[in-house]
């Protein structure tokens, strides 16, 4: 049997200690408990942080306030939110599939959860880092445009059924191009395992990916960022949804705790997508001036994990930046842009990156 | 002459469907047969009667292929209220408050338009300060009008910042009506020769503020929204009308100008004092989505330009003449027509020579652009039917009444 540090390769203290109190199978159990429980931790309060500041920073661009009422400058608003959502009736409409009717709303929720489980936080806080990290990623976040697809056919809606097609082309095409850009920072840190690829970035800013690799590494950064942008069903990309078209899209006939769901689905996603970014073209948890004499040693004051956070929350204003401005592009142009420019785009990004690896010129 | 050929096939076909198909198998409305095609996979999908994107209670029946239009049905009458018939009851006066909500839009225009149809059959004439608070509050409402059409724009097309811009600058002008008259959307302030009311002394101040105002947000309207590349690729040649089909089914304002046919009634057929104001009418050359936006655009710039004129030359005197509890027309038909922000509206009277009208009819803008939406969307995609309804700028109850 792999034994709990094999398992859980990134030490920290909680982890010691509960080693140095129960015997080896145990503990793997206990850690594991603990790992879970502190993830579940991380998405709930993540649901009302994110809900909270995109409802904040779309009233600042729209001249507004936002919420005010609920606690101070409404910071309750979620919560109140999130009860009423919990307190309402779960709707199912007449021949619907209950099964799968029920079943949709969690996928997202728990793709976004089970990537979570691999983002290097902090040097420490990992839950597993497996060698293949990458294609578990892109593996498990499969998930989450499988449950849109399956709560589109479930509820019996023209609507939700147009959204969910919609939905499954575009998150299907712009996978490709996620993966491709995933392949190339694989290829240019040498290994696949996340905690390997911020550890590749160690070093100032300029040994973070998206500036060590020369020119290309801004590309790849913008191109990740439209890719993802879409892969989140956010605008400009937004087509599932679509109120003014679809009304609500794939959601149209959820209700309830149903529809909190998708909603919460969303918004993790949305961070997970940041934590990516972070990983791969961002150097991850490290301060970004590391080594720099008098600089750094303040800098590191900041926990590797606040670093993190607050590469991963700039990311997520970008994604708000985005769609509070843009209006929404149509299908068929979204399918233009992915095969037609970004996939030889993304193909011809791969090619130099490689020529580059190969000449040695990556950093 | 190839497109003559089609034209003639196509109706050829409708007629003969209309003929020897008595039970039609599709909803009714629809006239194209039913596709050859067995790969096609055509449905049904009902935009409205509660859809965000109808502005109201329209419902519009689509046959979609996939994702794209293959025909629309547009039913009406959900917002009905028989408004002419009611107005056969009701005195001239008494019928200003009910045009108010024909086109809750341009309630000021309605009123205009109902007035000058009085004064027509009694020859009532207007003192100068009253025209020139008709021609300043119609442009007024006009500014406010498009620029509710512009944040709409934006919304419809999925981008919700402009909605709130445009109803930072679309406030200073309803706060204006408001003082001007206590309300802000169903006014009911003019009358037969002149208004209500005089303007406030806060009245040319508040204008020109708006003005600059304006004049200011206008460039970062289009930089916004009307510039971005999204949103050119979502209009440009998107629903494009032939001027020839525009007038065919009597479309007005920036839909018939978007296809560059230049009718503005303020210019070819002038009304109260437009003649002594220099403004240009803007055309589109195409006839697409981004044509009719520009158009409108260009209609805020013209409605200031009007605006500022007005301002300078703002007479004093008495603002109304010959005001009367109610007015007798005498036996005969009237009628008269004004440029509202979504085309003419025109106001046809029959008189027997009582108090109240005979026969009253509105002749409205939106009926016939709406008419017309059938022959822009076929062949778009779903997602262009609302860009392109949504250009058409339609208020319901108008076409309703």
């Amino acid at each position: 049997m792999m034994s709990s540090v094999e398992f859980y390769p990134v030490n920290n203290p909680i982890g010691d200690l509960v080693r140095s109190i129960f015997p080896e199978p145990v503990a793997v159990l206990i850690n594991g408990l603990l790992a879970l429980l502190s993830l579940m931790a991380l998405v709930g309060s993540l649901g009302a942080v994110l809900i909270y500041l995109e409802r904040k920073v779309s009233a600042h661009f729209q001249l507004r306030l936002g919420p005010m009422r609920v606690g101070p400058h409404g910071l309750l608003q979620a919560v109140a939110d999130g009860i009423k959502a919990i307190f309402k009736e779960v709707l199912k409409p007449e021949g619907a599939d209950t099964f799968i009717f029920f079943l949709a709303p969690l996928l997202p929720v728990s793709a976004a959860f089970l990537v979570l489980a691999v983002i290097p936080f902090d040097h420490h806080l990992q839950v597993a880092d497996p060698a293949g990290g990458v294609l578990y990623v892109l593996g498990v976040s499969g998930l989450s445009v499988l449950g849109i697809l399956l709560a589109g056919w479930a509820s019996n809606n023209k609507y939700s059924l147009l959204g969910a097609m919609r939905s499954g082309a575009q998150m299907v095409s712009f996978e490709i191009s996620i993966a491709l850009l995933m392949l190339l920072i694989v290829m240019v840190s040498g290994t696949a395992s996340l905690r390997g690829i911020v550890l590749s970035q160690q070093g100032t800013l300029f040994d973070w990916w998206i500036f060590k690799l020369p020119f290309l590494g801004i590309f790849a950064f913008v191109m990740y960022l439209i890719a993802s942008t879409a892969e989140l069903n956010r605008t400009p990309f937004d087509i599932s949804e679509a109120e003014s078209e679809l009304t609500g899209g794939f959601a149209t006939e959820y209700s309830g705790i149903g529809f909190a769901m998708f909603f919460l689905g969303e918004f993790v996603n949305m961070f997970v997508s940041a934590c990516l970014v972070t990983t791969f073209f961002l150097g991850g948890f490290f301060p970004p001036l590391l080594g720099v004499p008098v600089i750094d040693p303040i800098l590191s004051l900041i926990p590797g994990f606040l670093w993190f956070f607050i590469k991963a929350f700039a990311i997520i204003f970008i994604y708000m930046w985005f769609r509070w401005t843009f209006p929404r592009v149509r299908v068929d142009q979204l399918m233009y842009l992915e095969w037609r420019i970004m996939l030889p785009a993304n193909l011809l990004l791969l090619l130099l990156s490689g020529l580059f690896v190969a000449q040695g010129w990556a950093g | 002459m190839a497109t003559d050929t089609e034209k003639n096939e196509k109706a050829m076909t409708m007629q003969l469907i209309n003929k020897y198909i008595p039970d039609n198998p599709l909803p009714e409305g629809f006239r194209l047969p039913l596709s050859n095609d067995s790969e096609a996979e055509e449905f049904f999908i009902n935009i409205g009667p509660q859809h965000p994107s109808t502005h109201g209670v329209l419902r519009v029946v689509v046959r979609l292929d996939g994702e794209t239009v293959v025909e629309v049905v547009p039913h009406l009458g959900y917002i009905h209220r028989g408004i002419e018939k009611m107005a056969e009851n009701q005195t001239y006066i008494q019928n200003l408050h009910l045009s108010d909500r024909l086109d809750y839009l341009s309630a000021f225009f309605n009123n205009l338009c109902l007035c000058m149809t009085v004064e027509q059959a009694l020859e009532i004439g207007i003192p100068e300060r009253g025209e020139y608070i008709r021609i300043m509050i119609s442009e007024l409402q006009r500014l406010q009008s498009h620029l509710l059409w512009w944040g709409v724009l934006g919304m419809d097309m999925g981008g919700f910042t402009t909605f709130f811009y445009a109803f930072r600058e679309r406030e200073l002008i309803n706060d204006i009506f408001e003082e001007l008259c206590g309300a802000r959307l169903t006014v009911n302030y003019f009358r037969p020769g002149g208004s209500s009311a005089d303007v406030p002394d806060t009245f040319i101040p508040r204008v020109k503020n708006l003005i600059s105002a304006l004049r200011k947000v206008l460039d970062e309207y289009q930089t916004l929204l009307n510039r971005n590349i999204i949103f050119l690729e979502r209009t440009k040649g998107i629903g494009i009308l032939p001027p020839e089909t525009a007038l065919s089914y009597g479309c007005t304002g920036a839909v018939l100008r978007g296809s560059g046919v230049n009718y503005d009634v303020r210019r070819h057929d002038p009304y109260s004092i437009y003649e002594q104001f220099d403004f240009d009418i803007p055309l589109g050359k195409t006839g697409d989505c981004y044509d009719r936006c520009q158009v409108r655009m260009e209609e805020m710039e013209q409605s200031l330009r009007i605006l500022e004129q007005a301002v300078t030359r703002f007479p004093s005197g008495p603002y109304r003449s010959q005001p009367k509890p109610t007015y007798k027309l005498p036996k005969g038909s009237y009628y008269s027509q004004v440029e509202t922000p979504r085309g003419l509206l025109g106001v046809y009277i029959v008189s027997e020579g009582e108090t109240k009208p005979y026969r009253l009819k509105y002749r409205s803008p939106n009926f016939s652009n709406l008419s017309v939406l059938n022959e822009m969307v076929v062949g778009h995609k779903l997602a262009d039917l609302i860009t392109i309804l949504s250009t058409l700028d339609l208020v319901i109850p108008d076409i309703d009444r």
